[in-house]
């Protein structure tokens, strides 16, 4: 495959755009986590209301 | 089974952790297909060179942009008229994935019109109600994180996610009915003349269907999150009460 005279522009925008859709993707997941273990914690101390 | 036993937040968490893998498999199954068909196995356009590759990536990201406002607008009218918190955690968990989507949608296209039309940016109806958009979703998380009452601050974000739906309307038609500016006509349309070749309207299509899956297993997901938030709050605000 031959990208030619354009290869920065192309490679460019899909390095941009794959970066902004991983990080959504591991900070979404990493943040729910986070948040999923603390509640967890939290229902722990006994403040289980069901 | 009612739509509306989906409202229940504990009937929400069991049936999204159900379906969730199989939402992200999906969605990573096709995008991944769609964007290595459309960068690997597709030609050169005759005009536009190696840039038409760039499509894959703009069109659906735009098109996710506008949908997800409208998702947004359908669920914070579901949070006016019935009071569902799981409408408006929704709406809220959408935003972030829409603006990720207009940046995308708008960094491509800058990309792109640099070579093409000679020039990053132009206050083109299209562009400037996309980049007005942007601002919308930036304003919106901004409010949700403002107020603290969950209540009020869904109240707040739905009207104004009402008046910002103009510039996702605006986003999706200004080519259409303001004859002006740089940006072309839809790249799809049902007429064989005015459509792309489907050489590359085809991996186009199964992009668009990967986004959408990417942005309904990111929904359900942050909307979970959201959900666990907001009964962590309640948990902290009944110890401190109880002291």
């Amino acid at each position: 495959m031959e990208l030619g005279k354009y290869a920065d522009t192309v490679l460019s925008t899909y390095a941009v755009s794959l970066a902004l859709l991983i990080g959504l993707v591991v900070w979404t997941i990493l943040r729910g986590q986070k948040i999923r273990k603390e509640l967890r914690k939290i229902e722990e101390r006994g403040h289980i209301d069901g | 089974m009612s739509f509306w036993e989906y409202a229940n937040p504990r009937k929400f968490l069991t049936t999204s952790e159900r379906v969730l893998p199989l939402v992200w498999g999906l969605a990573a199954i096709t995008t991944l297909v769609g964007l290595v068909w459309g960068f690997f196995f597709t030609p050169d356009d005759f005009r536009m060179g190696s840039t038409v590759k760039i499509i894959f990536l703009h069109v659906p990201s735009a098109l996710m942009a506008i949908n997800a406002w409208f998702m947004m607008l359908l669920a914070s009218i579901i949070w006016i008229v019935r009071r569902h918190h799981v409408s408006a955690l929704a709406a809220k968990a959408a935003a972030p994935v829409g603006a990720i989507m207009t940046v995308i949608a708008l960094v491509t296209g800058a990309i792109w019109g640099q070579p093409m039309w000679g020039t990053w940016w132009e206050w083109d109806p299209r562009l400037t109600s996309f980049l007005v958009l942007f601002l919308f979703y930036l304003g919106y998380i901004a409010l949700w994180e403002a107020i603290e009452d969950p209540d009020t601050a869904a109240d707040l974000t739905s009207i104004l996610c009402l008046v910002g739906s103009v510039f996702a309307v605006l986003s999706r038609y200004a080519v259409l009915f303001w004859n002006q500016g740089l940006h072309q006509g839809a790249s799809l349309s049902l007429d064989k003349e005015e459509n792309i070749a489907d050489v590359f309207s085809n991996p186009l299509y199964v992009c668009m269907v990967g986004f959408a899956l990417l942005f309904l297993a990111l929904v359900l997901y942050r909307t979970g999150t959201e959900i666990r938030l907001r009964r962590m709050k309640a948990l902290i605000a009944r110890e401190r009460l109880e002291g």
